[in-house]
């Protein structure tokens, strides 16, 4: 399983990120890369957007993340994994050893993650609930 | 775009759209090869016809439901049901109609035809592999050529087919099936004959039958053999059979008849017409570059050839199953004799067997001698492991043959609705099942001997009670499941009557009138000289259904003499290491049991569980087959030994590994039944099908996932099992 999700992971550079407010469910696409222990995520976004202020005033967030063609046969052979935990934004030490792990999978968006008005937020994972196949679906608990 | 091609239009460019067999009889028709007049429908047709009734995206969903690792043979077949049941669901369109018609009605006019696959790709010398596709012989009407069109393109996803995917490169998005329909020679000698001996590379084979090809081709017919030098065509050697039967055309098909007296004593060929047959295949063979195996007949003395390809010899390596797996597929005439073997023979042995086992004591051996005792019985139930293997599971294929007809005629949208008219057939289990519940009504009537068992022993209670206990468990305790045996446990047993007497007793579904109708209704398919062939199919597709059961009750009788042994020996062997040995393999037992210093390497216990590094991994929802229609809600029960099977509580959700016949006493319990072992025709699935429960088999790992006390929702409608929290109940409203 562990396996399968880095594979995924790896294969994609975008996901969807659930945030709310008031009770709103609120969804954005953010790239993002994974800690290779899997605890981890890491997407960036500047200060100013909704998802931003969403996920300050509660930091409880989902993400999706899928390998789906768009075609029939995703019904069959697309993976789709949905993250639940918390987000918040890093700081010093810590956004620099993120960085480097982001920029190496998102070199294009170096710019945009050195500007002031960009935050890197770290997703800690609670549980993924993975789907396959369809409807074969199984739960990876990654916090005890 | 071509849909249809006659023969003289097709060479050899057009492999990739008519196929080898279309090409074959093309170029010998050229060659002054007499062949029956006959038209292709090309590759070009069956791309139109699944790409307008969007078939792809359901062959899809259906055959990736699960990875083909995964899948039994059962489950293949019934993946290939379902997907050959779109097929003969979905007519033509209109356009599609309108187009291949014409060239039909012209060719042929009211002639009889044979309807035949010629599936690039499939007789190219790499990948010969004959019968992977179907053909079929004697179909008469506009009407029936194009439906028999329809099947023989659902044959591209033939289970055999399945089977041999990689070989094939079976891919739903490129492979394609062409078809040839021939006009039918309705010969009265027919045959194959091999260019090159598959045995010996110096010789030439010719095989001759009376009546039709498909006599030989089926295995029905045993055929008359000459073995020729392949350089001279001299015969070396003729070997004769007992002839006495012939497969010849009838209305709708084709029937096995008995030959004449005058037929049975003379060779269906004679010396000359032998070489005929032989220039045939030298004559291909020329054409070809390589040696073929070509189908012939003779009508009225007249030689045709029907269809040639090359030789391949099967790659066959020894842990390949699948050439078995191919000869499961019996015809109806073999499986009528299978069905006579297994009731006059093969059960009355095992019984034999069993209570000859059940004679031997062991209790008194000493070490080495019990581990004799245990290689002995072990053994025997090897034996009648393979004579099952053999004879008995090839059986079963009778409920598939059946399954077809009938959906060739009723067309049902519920591609496994012909079982319905399969259950209700007597099984011993069933009988068993029937003691049980007599008990329980019996508890359940007299409150006072209830009231005593939960106190008592049984024989304290109720004398005659106490007998009818006793000659249940003298029947039936020796039966087995997994690797325990039912009589280990009386208390458990008591246990459970007390459970089953709690609740009201279960009744039939009152399925035996719709079924009726059922039967009456596939019956009037078949006018009158037609109707005993149904009828007979019938009979022994529910004579098939019926020893799924039994003859695994039988041996299961075997096998619990075996297992009686390892149960003594794991005993012998757990008092010497003071720990429970119940998981430690048979060998290691046997060994310990003949050498003391082997005891340390069996006293070990295997390890076990789902912790992939720290993550903890639990299912939600799993997928599975949907074996009985219906959705429950309940706490799962995961069975995996009697005394689980004994603590089964009204309203559970049966989860195991596999339902065995000799568990299903608890399926009357159940509100659900989830099980690991795939597969529409198994015990689990007709146990359902019987008792109107929801079941979803073929669950990889189900046993392990799913754990005593979950509360799980089963829905046998998609055959998907979700493993469930408070919020999820509400599925069973929806």
């Amino acid at each position: 399983m562990r396996k399968d999700l880095k594979r995924l992971f790896a294969s994609q550079r975008l996901a969807v990120l659930a945030t709310q407010h008031g009770g709103e469910p609120y969804t954005s696409l953010v790239a993002f890369t994974a800690r290779d222990d899997l605890k981890q995520l890491f997407f960036a976004t500047t200060r100013a957007t909704r998802k931003y202020a969403n996920l300050t005033a509660d930091s409880r967030v989902a993400m999706l993340i899928d390998n789906r063609s768009n075609e029939a046969t995703d019904f069959r052979w697309a993976m789709a994994a949905t993250a639940i935990g918390k987000a918040d934004e890093i700081e010093g030490h810590e956004k620099e050893e993120a960085l480097k792990l982001y920029l190496a999978k998102h070199p294009h968006l170096e710019e945009f993650v050195s500007s002031p008005s960009c935050a890197l937020l770290r997703f800690s994972v609670d549980r993924y609930y993975v789907a396959s196949r369809f409807q074969k679906v199984i739960e990876v608990r990654v916090k005890p | 775009m071509s849909l249809v091609l006659p023969l003289h239009k097709i060479d050899e460019k057009d492999r990739p759209r008519v196929g080898g067999k279309a090409v074959a009889l093309a170029q010998m028709s050229k060659r002054g090869v007499r062949v029956p007049e006959a038209v292709c429908i090309t590759t070009e047709a069956y791309s139109e016809y699944v790409k307008s009734a969007g078939l792809g995206n359901q062959i899809v969903m259906e055959l990736y439901r699960k990875p083909f690792e995964e899948m039994r043979w059962e489950e293949i077949w019934d993946t290939s049901l379902r997907i050959r049941n779109f097929f003969s669901r979905t007519p033509l369109p209109p356009g599609l109609r309108d187009s291949i018609m014409p060239a039909i009605q012209s060719t042929f006019s009211g002639k009889v035809v044979s309807v035949r696959s010629s599936a690039p790709g499939e007789d190219s010398s790499k990948t010969s592999f004959a019968g992977l596709h179907e053909s079929y012989v004697n179909i008469s009407g506009e009407d029936a050529i194009l439906d028999h069109i329809r099947l023989v393109w659902a044959s591209l996803w033939s289970d055999r087919a399945l089977l041999y995917r990689q070989e094939l490169g079976l891919d739903v998005e490129k492979s394609l099936m062409a078809v040839v329909v021939q006009e039918m020679v309705q010969g009265e000698r027919s045959g194959v004959v091999f260019g090159k001996s598959p045995m010996d590379e110096s010789q030439a084979v010719v095989e001759a039958v009376y009546g039709l090809n498909q006599g030989l081709v089926d295995g029905t017919v045993e055929p008359d053999r000459w073995i020729l030098n392949r350089e001279t065509g001299g015969i070396i050697s003729h070997h004769p059979v007992l002839r006495d039967k012939a497969l010849r055309p009838a209305p709708g098909g084709v029937l096995l008849q008995s030959l004449s007296a005058g037929l049975k004593s003379r060779p269906p060929l004679q010396e000359g017409e032998v070489a005929k047959v032989y220039g045939l295949a030298m004559k291909a063979e020329s054409l070809f570059g390589v040696p073929q195996d070509v189908e012939w007949t003779y009508k009225k003395d007249v030689l045709h050839s029907l269809q040639a390809r090359p030789i391949t010899a099967p790659s066959v390596s020894e842990n390949d199953e699948r050439p078995w797996y191919l000869s499961l597929h019996r015809s109806f005439d073999n499986l009528k004799e299978l069905r006579t073997k297994i009731e006059k023979e093969l059960i009355p042995a095992m019984e034999k067997e069993a209570s000859r086992l059940a004679q031997r004591r062991m209790s008194e051996l000493s070490d080495a001698k019990l581990a004799d005792e245990m290689a002995y019985r072990r053994d025997i139930h090897k034996k009648w492991l393979d004579v099952y293997k053999r004879d008995c599971i090839p059986f079963a294929h009778g409920m598939r043959l059946f399954g077809q007809v009938y959906n060739d005629v009723m067309h049902p949208k519920d591609p496994f609705e012909f079982m319905d008219l399969l259950v209700g057939a007597r099984m011993v289990s069933m009988e068993r099942n029937q003691m049980l519940e007599d008990m329980a009504s019996w508890i359940r009537r007299d409150p006072h001997l209830g009231a005593c068992l939960k106190q008592n022993k049984v024989e304290d209670c109720d004398s005659e009670f106490g007998a009818a206990f006793k000659t249940f468990t003298e029947q039936f305790g020796g039966l087995t499941w997994g690797n325990t045996r039912f009589g280990q446990d009386s208390h458990g047993l008591l246990q459970f009557l007390l459970e089953m007497a709690s609740r009201p007793s279960a009744e039939g579904k009152g399925k035996a009138k719709e079924m009726q109708t059922l039967q009456e209704k596939f019956l009037s398919h078949f006018p009158g000289d037609q109707r005993p062939y149904a009828d007979e199919m019938l009979d022994l597709a529910r004579a098939s259904y019926r020893f799924r059961d039994d003859d695994n009750t039988y041996l299961g009788k075997i096998e619990g003499q075996w297992l009686a042994t390892l149960e003594e020996g794991r005993m012998r062997i757990g008092k010497r290491c003071e720990m429970d040995t119940a998981s430690v393999e048979a060998e290691q037992i046997i060994k310990a049991l003949r050498d003391e210093a082997e005891t340390p390497t069996a006293c070990v216990l295997p390890e076990a569980g789902l912790i992939e590094g720290e993550f903890k991994i639990k299912a939600r929802q799993l997928l599975g087959q949907p074996a009985g229609p219906g959705i429950a809600f309940g706490t799962a029960r995961v069975v995996q030994d009697p005394s689980d099977l004994f603590q089964f509580k009204t309203g559970e959700v049966l989860v195991c590994d596999a339902v065995d016949p000799n568990m299903t006493f608890v399926v009357p319990l159940a509100a659900g039944i989830v099980e690991r072992r795939g597969g529409m025709l198994i015990h689990g699935a007709i146990i359902a099908r019987e008792y109107g429960i929801p079941c979803v088999t073929g669950v990889a790992d189900a046993a392990k996932l799913i754990r005593t006390g979950d509360r799980v929702t089963v829905d046998g409608h998609l055959g998907i099992v979700i493993i469930g929290e408070p919020g999820l109940k509400d599925a069973k409203a929806a």
